[in-house]
């Protein structure tokens, strides 16, 4: 057996890899289920029709996706020039927080406004709050995974602080969490008696913008450039601190918009159980999705659906639903190996 | 007797057959040169040789006992000892501690240095390879560098010495100090295989010469029967023709260099008080032994460094930003050194590296990138400058290193640039692609433009360049017109022994 280099990759194989390594990550996934004691296909359907099986439970997969392509995009677009971006979770609540900031009473205005404003703002504090490792990076070459992952504690130390202090909603019974987002500033939902809500078009229009940038115009071409050789991107004329700069402004403020949509359009309100992971999970959706921001959208809701369907599941059947982070897990590592064969491809004997 | 014999050694890779039958044998005493342009099997040989690669097909024998296949260990014991064109020194470790790395156990309490440092001396005085044992690696030039590899390998008793392009790095001195110690070496019983693409060394050095091509063995000549000629014949399979030189009268100056110095990066060479004119319609030669200061020089004048001090005149006018961008757009086109790191981005298609430096020159610098306009003119270029490659939409890092230099040259000599640094334009490419680039840049020459040619290959400086000018420790020397210096005395100035008392010329 040899591994060759490709020459160049059938498109067909591009679509039918990842369907191919998500069918074998449920392979694999069938022997936990077994020593979990249960039947896979018991297991799988039930996981099926909790996460696509009635209209109700295809919303809650959506709206589950929404925070996930938001952070997804943000580890895309800094990974495309491998800007590594560790702290989409923290990027995430400080977004949340400028919604909470200016959304909770310090503003009103009409919903058309109110909305895009409270976007932007989290926009702007989730470019903020990385321009920190970006400067550290830029100047004084200080690895931004470290930087970006460790601002997450201490940023979900300092929303502790807030939601157990100044910001502690005195309507709330003493449960540390803030006051709830203003009518006008709620995402409306888009279907009736769910909680799929507005959050998710803008998740969407922003897959297509970034799609759009990275690639018809030159700040893609550059980002591109960036991630794939550096010294050619000097050669170029590209300046690489301002192309890891603009790329750490997508990416906080996408990760920023995803604490948006959690806050003022699922939620209601800030809590410290705003997002289980949401942040680290889109790097699973960008990987999944081999950083393409049309792809990331498909990856979220595969994601989405595999956890909202696991609750289900162990809601029905007696598994525990740590089954669902197993089944992302195995996906995520057979597409990696997947996307070697669009590289590569393996011959068989001499 | 035959030391070494290779039978029917046959090696491919995919559907490249990088070794095609290929039968020879070294005798003992014996010079034999294998000479060949890149791809034409030599390295791929000598790493079956040194068991990195097991052969499809044949065997080797090595005094009559046929070698272990794939094993590097089975090579070294049976006396095959290597000089690679890349060193394999530990730099922080003296020159001592290197050859005696991995010859004893690791059991072994105490290392034996005193034995050792005997033996490394009875070596050096028997082969005259002077060498300070105490020395550290780091410390050491290039050409002494090379010595501790060849001791190296005598050191573990090799009878069979190779060595892999091991001019490259020489000046001409060094060079016949070279050539005179493997002569005494050949003397003393041991055979050695020299790999060179260099005619005229082969020609001095070798007792027969073995040419390859294509991965087949295509010529055996005693050194004594051959010529330049022929072998340049024999090795690329049809007759060269390398550019003529024309003088032409000069222009106005397009760069000036006056008084600059840059302080060394970690791993680089400073620049210390560097002047230097050029002129339109002039080739002035760099010579050098890699590391003297080239690379600094080079990103200055392609923008990638700025001066720490003194002027840079471009075109008549000082220079205060240093971008590559305000160069591309001022006319200064730019051949980088290393092609296929600096010079494009491999995972990209083609047409997006002709667009590469462009993107930012243009006089209306876009928000959207105009592919339709962009692919035209790749696909334009491609036929211009004949590359060979599947189309516009091709990964470029698919395409060889002679089609790599022809989409950099098309890329920045398409717009009739007025001046060009051109950093080892030719390296490493075979014939039929040196002669290209060259007479691309002689054209550009004729066109009006001034160049500044790096190389370290001194036969293209003199057969391309006007003036001469030899960089050594981060100073320049000359320039020099070309027909009043010759090789002897550029060595010289290239090891940093002459002093030139010549004026610096205008």
């Amino acid at each position: 057996m040899r591994i060759k280099t490709r020459r160049n990759t059938p498109v067909w194989l591009i679509a039918v890899l990842p369907l191919l390594s998500i069918g074998v990550a449920f392979i694999i996934g069938a022997f936990f289920i077994l020593w979990a004691g249960e039947s896979p296909i018991r297991a799988y359907l039930a996981l099926i029709k909790g996460s696509l099986g009635s209209t109700f439970a295809i919303t809650e997969s959506l709206s589950r996706a929404t925070p996930l392509i938001f952070t997804g995009l943000a580890a895309a677009v800094a990974f495309r020039a491998k800007f590594w971006n560790i702290g989409a979770e923290g990027q995430l609540y400080c977004g949340a927080m400028a919604a909470t900031l200016i959304g909770t009473g310090m503003i009103d205005l009409p919903a058309p406004i109110m909305i895009p404003m409270l976007f932007i703002a989290g926009a702007i504090a989730g470019c903020l709050i990385l321009l920190v490792p970006v400067v550290l990076k830029t100047h004084m070459k200080v690895d931004e995974v470290v930087t970006t992952l460790l601002l997450n504690f201490v940023i979900l130390l300092f929303v502790n602080m807030l939601l157990e202090g100044p910001w502690k909603d005195p309507m709330a019974m003493g449960w540390p969490q803030a006051a709830r987002i203003i009518d006008n500033g709620v995402l409306p939902t888009i279907v009736a008696k769910s909680r799929l809500h507005l959050g998710i078009i803008v998740a969407l229009l922003m897959s297509i913008l970034m799609w759009a940038i990275l690639r018809f115009t030159v700040w893609g071409y550059e980002i591109r450039a960036v991630g794939h050789n550096q010294q050619a991107s000097t050669f170029y004329g590209i300046s690489i601190n301002k192309s890891v700069l603009m790329v750490a402004l997508f990416s906080g403020g996408l990760a920023g918009m995803a604490g948006v949509s959690e806050v003022a359009g699922l939620k209601g309100y800030l809590t410290l159980t705003l997002s289980p992971g949401f942040g680290y999970t889109g790097i699973a959706v960008a990987m999944l999705a081999q950083l393409h921001p049309i792809g990331v959208i498909i990856s979220a809701i595969f994601l989405a659906a595999i956890y909202v369907g696991a609750d289900a599941m162990s809601r029905t059947i007696d598994i525990p639903n740590y089954i669902a982070d197993i089944l992302v897990a195995i996906s995520l590592l057979s597409v990696l190996v997947g996307a070697m064969l669009t590289r590569y491809r393996i011959v068989w004997g001499k | 007797m035959k030391k070494l014999q290779f039978s029917e050694i046959c090696k491919s890779f995919g559907s490249v057959v990088a070794n095609d039958n290929i039968s020879l044998s070294l005798g003992e005493g014996e010079i034999l040169s294998l000479l060949g342009e890149n791809g034409a099997g030599k390295t791929t040989l000598m790493n079956i040789l040194f068991g990195h690669y097991v052969s499809d097909n044949g065997f080797i024998e090595v005094g009559g006992q046929k070698l272990t296949p794939g094993s590097t260990k089975a090579s070294l014991d049976a006396g095959i000892g290597m000089v690679h064109q890349h060193f394999t020194l530990a730099d922080n470790l003296t020159v001592l501690e290197n050859i005696i790395l991995g010859t004893e156990p690791l059991t072994r309490l105490w290392s034996q240095k005193k034995q050792a440092y005997k033996k490394l001396q009875e070596l050096s005085k028997r082969f005259g390879l002077v060498i300070n044992p105490d020395a550290r690696v780091a410390d050491l030039t290039v050409g002494e560098k090379q010595r501790v590899e060849i001791i190296k390998a005598l050191y573990r008793d090799a009878s069979i010495l190779i060595l892999d392009e091991p001019t490259a790095v020489l000046t001409p001195q060094e060079s016949e100090q070279l050539f005179k110690v493997l002569k005494e070496m050949v003397k003393a019983g041991l055979s050695i295989m020299f790999i060179s693409h260099k005619l005229n060394e082969i020609l001095e050095i070798s007792d027969r010469i073995i040419v390859l091509r294509h991965g087949k063995v295509v010529g055996e000549v005693a050194t004594k029967n051959a010529s330049k000629e022929s072998l340049a014949e024999m090795m690329v399979g049809r007759k060269v023709t390398r550019p003529a030189y024309k003088k032409l009268k000069k222009g106005k100056a397009v760069v000036e260099l006056n008084d600059v110095c840059l302080k060394a990066n970690e791993g680089s060479t400073s620049l210390n008080n560097i002047h230097l004119k050029i002129h339109e319609k002039e080739i002035i030669g760099l010579a050098g032994v890699a590391g003297n200061g080239q690379a600094g020089l080079a990103s200055i004048l392609q923008g990638l460094a700025s001066p720490s001090s003194g002027d840079f005149r471009l075109f008549g006018e000082s220079l205060n930003k240093y971008n590559p961008t305000f160069l591309t757009k001022s006319g200064v086109a730019r051949i980088p050194e290393d092609r296929s790191k600096e010079g494009v981005i491999g995972e990209m298609e083609i047409w997006e590296n002709f667009l590469g430096e462009e993107l930012r020159t243009k006089s209306k610098s876009g928000f959207f990138i105009d592919k339709k306009q962009a692919v035209s003119n790749a696909e334009k270029l491609i036929q211009e400058y004949d590359i060979r490659c599947e189309g516009p939409f091709a990964s470029t890092r698919l395409l060889s290193g002679g089609n790599i230099q022809k989409l950099i040259l098309a890329r920045s000599l398409s717009n009739n640039p007025r001046f060009i640094i051109a950093n080892k334009p030719a390296r490493g490419l075979d014939e039929g692609a040196i002669s290209f680039v060259q007479q691309q840049i002689v054209n550009a020459k004729s066109k009006g433009a001034g160049v500044l040619l790096i190389s370290e290959d001194l036969d293209e400086i003199f057969e391309l360049s006007d003036r001469i000018a030899v960089i050594f420790g981060g100073r320049i020397q000359g320039p020099f017109d070309s027909n009043k210096v010759n090789k002897n005395q550029v060595g010289l100035m290239m090891s940093g022994e002459m002093k030139s008392d010549s004026i610096y010329e205008n």
